[in-house]
């Protein structure tokens, strides 16, 4: 009788003022889509530094999110913006957008780079970096069809050191030359 | 809100043409409506994302938008253009054929003449649609009774540029024609105003301008405020290493009435400031159509809603979102719209379905340009609280005061609007 009563009289508007105190806590969409500003209508970005979320590893997204809250990783806006998230809403969010469809990014990548790329994805990154990175490892984001403007800023921040490199990624990065990782990076952004 | 010729016409054929007998009290039915349907009224940063995220969540709902023009232009980035920074205004415009067609929105252009909240039927310049649930997305007019001699003729004479569009590219003309040596008087109302920000980022927009074509010029800024409304350090120390000598800030300095004629505004009747560009940025309120639907609350100027919803507590049926709301500690800005409008289609979706509600949580993200090159943030995460909408405690705020993450907030601000456009469009 309460469920049928409640319907009835949510469906007729009597309750949408006084509806306040039965709401149910935000929903993963309702968390989620508030990201989307930025990162783009499920996470499909539409900015070139911004980066794509949809089908994004969820425990890559968990983690990015925990280590901007706790200041672990350098940010702009995210440390702020993660502090108003439980870890439980951040495991809701990291969930809504892995489950989405792969955002494919139009960007022009350069063929002879790709080339290289895909070659040393295959013998140096790819236990990690799984399905020419369209899938990863643990933690390990998804790179596949991510704007390359995007990968080339935290690769710089990765060498400088202000984003600390996972200790299996430090051993393969540290021999490659820069223009081994721009053809890398062109290589990802090619993958669709 | 006039009608032209055309809609009139059009108008008067479709009320004569339906009915097969003259014109009486009412315009014709525009479109007959189906089981479910929802209004949105605007199509700019609240309006299309309603629409949109409506359809998203069910297709079994009928979007009708209603907006009376057939492109939008963005006010956030509109101050670099007013600066010269961008050559013109196609990067911050929308047109809506791409939403519509993805989504299955039916996208009227006319204007809203009237709201009948009982009969839940809007009336506009080309016919009445009818309504299961209105969504409002009016923006802001402005109070011109609190500022007089302000009429549309002085508007043309001193641009306020608060909506984008023929007003901005007024102002960059003013700018642009004034002699090296010129003043420019900009004069920004008490709060609460649309974009919070925005006035100083005009201002340092316009120093931009000034420092880089005219040097010997200056601008004065006359703010009925107490102090800087938003991000006040970063901005005070942005003016203080690129603007100094330019910029003259004046706080607790009321605007009251222009004289157009003499290119003065005055300031409670008491002291007279002469510009030769003078850009008046009036006190506002909630779009006029949400005014005579009697939707602002006891203040007459905004309206009150309910933080889940964003129902009107003054009308049943009647959601209000973006600029217009009083939306609590939410601010006044394009990406709180944006946020509002899916808080607001998640529940709406829900009552037209019978569905619990779900608790509010959203988000603002605004970038100012202090320089080309430099921008700075403030973002914060919301959430209801005791049917209030309140900053997440312990998040949010603005960026480093030592400035240094401007260089990179410039980067992230350009796909900042890339994304939110492109939200907005497809």
């Amino acid at each position: 009788m309460m469920m049928k009563w409640k319907g009835w009289a949510l469906a007729t508007g009597v309750l949408a003022i006084s509806a306040l105190a039965q709401a149910a806590p935000p929903s993963a969409a309702m968390l989620s889509n508030a990201c989307a500003g930025c990162h783009g209508t499920n996470g499909g970005s539409a900015g070139p530094t911004m980066p794509s979320l949809a089908s994004q590893s969820k425990e890559a997204i968990e983690v990015a999110m925990k280590k901007f809250k706790s200041g672990e990783r350098a940010s702009t806006v995210m440390g702020r913006l993660a502090k108003g998230y439980s870890d439980g809403e951040i495991k809701a969010i990291a969930e809504f957008f892995s489950k989405q469809k792969l955002h494919v990014t139009a960007q022009a990548v350069d063929a002879g780079k790709v080339k290289k790329g895909a070659s040393l994805q295959e013998s140096n990154c790819g236990r990690c970096h799984i399905e020419d990175g369209k899938e990863g490892k643990d933690d390990t984001p998804v790179m596949a069809s991510q704007w390359l403007p995007y990968m080339q800023m935290q690769m710089a921040d990765y060498l400088s050191g202000k984003r600390k490199m996972p200790e299996k990624m430090k051993e393969k990065v540290d021999p490659m030359s820069k223009e081994d990782l721009e053809a890398l990076l062109h290589f990802y952004a090619s993958v669709k | 809100m006039t009608l032209d010729r055309r809609s009139f016409l059009k108008l008067v054929g479709a009320g004569a043409g339906a009915a097969g007998l003259p014109m009486i009290g009412r315009a014709a039915e525009l479109m007959p409506k189906g089981a479910k349907r929802v209004v949105v009224v605007g199509g700019g940063y609240g309006g299309t994302i309603a629409a949109k995220y409506i359809r998203m969540m069910d297709k079994s709902i009928e979007v009708v938008m209603i907006e009376r023009n057939d492109h939008f232009i963005s006010c956030p980035f509109s101050n670099l253009y007013i600066g010269g920074i961008l050559k013109d205004l196609s990067p911050l415009t929308i047109k809506y054929d791409k939403l519509a067609a993805n989504h299955g929105i039916k996208v009227v252009q006319a204007e809203v003449t009237a709201i009948d909240p009982a009969a839940k039927v809007v009336t506009t310049s080309k016919g009445t649609v009818s309504y299961d649930r209105l969504v409002l997305s009016p923006g802001i007019d402005f109070r011109l009774e609190d500022m007089k001699g302000y009429d549309a003729a002085a508007m043309e004479i001193m641009p306020h540029a608060w909506k984008a569009g023929p007003q901005t590219v007024l102002l960059r003309k003013q700018l642009e024609a004034m002699k090296d040596g010129g003043t420019v008087v900009l004069s920004v109302p008490l709060s609460p105003f649309r974009c919070p920000p925005g006035p100083y980022e005009r201002t340092s927009m316009i120093a931009h301008y000034l420092k880089a074509h005219k040097p010997k010029s200056k601008i004065v800024v006359l703010d009925a405020n107490p102090a800087i409304a938003s991000k006040g350090p970063l901005f005070t120390k942005g003016w203080k290493d690129n603007y100094a000598g330019i910029i003259d800030y004046r706080p607790a300095k009321k605007v009251t009435e222009v004289d157009a004629g003499k290119m003065t505004v005055l300031i409670e009747g008491l002291e007279d400031v002469k510009g030769d560009v003078v850009n008046v940025i009036p006190p506002q309120r909630a779009g006029q159509i949400a005014v005579a639907a009697g939707l602002v609350g006891d203040d007459k100027n905004w309206c009150p809603v309910n933080p889940n919803t964003f129902e009107s507590t003054k009308q049943a049926g009647i959601h209000v979102i973006g600029d217009a709301s009083n939306a609590g500690a939410m601010p006044k800005s394009g990406y709180s719209a944006n946020s509002e409008a899916k808080i607001c289609a998640t529940n709406i979706v829900a009552l037209m379905n019978g569905k619990e509600l779900t608790d509010m949580s959203g988000i603002n993200t605004c970038y100012s340009y202090i320089t080309d090159k430099e921008a700075v943030s403030v973002a914060a995460v919301y959430a209801a609280k005791d049917g209030k909408i309140v900053a997440v405690p312990n998040s949010g705020g603005v960026s480093p005061a030592d400035f240094s993450a401007a260089k990179m907030e410039a980067i992230f601000a350009e796909s900042w609007l890339k994304n939110i456009l492109t939200e907005m469009s497809t």
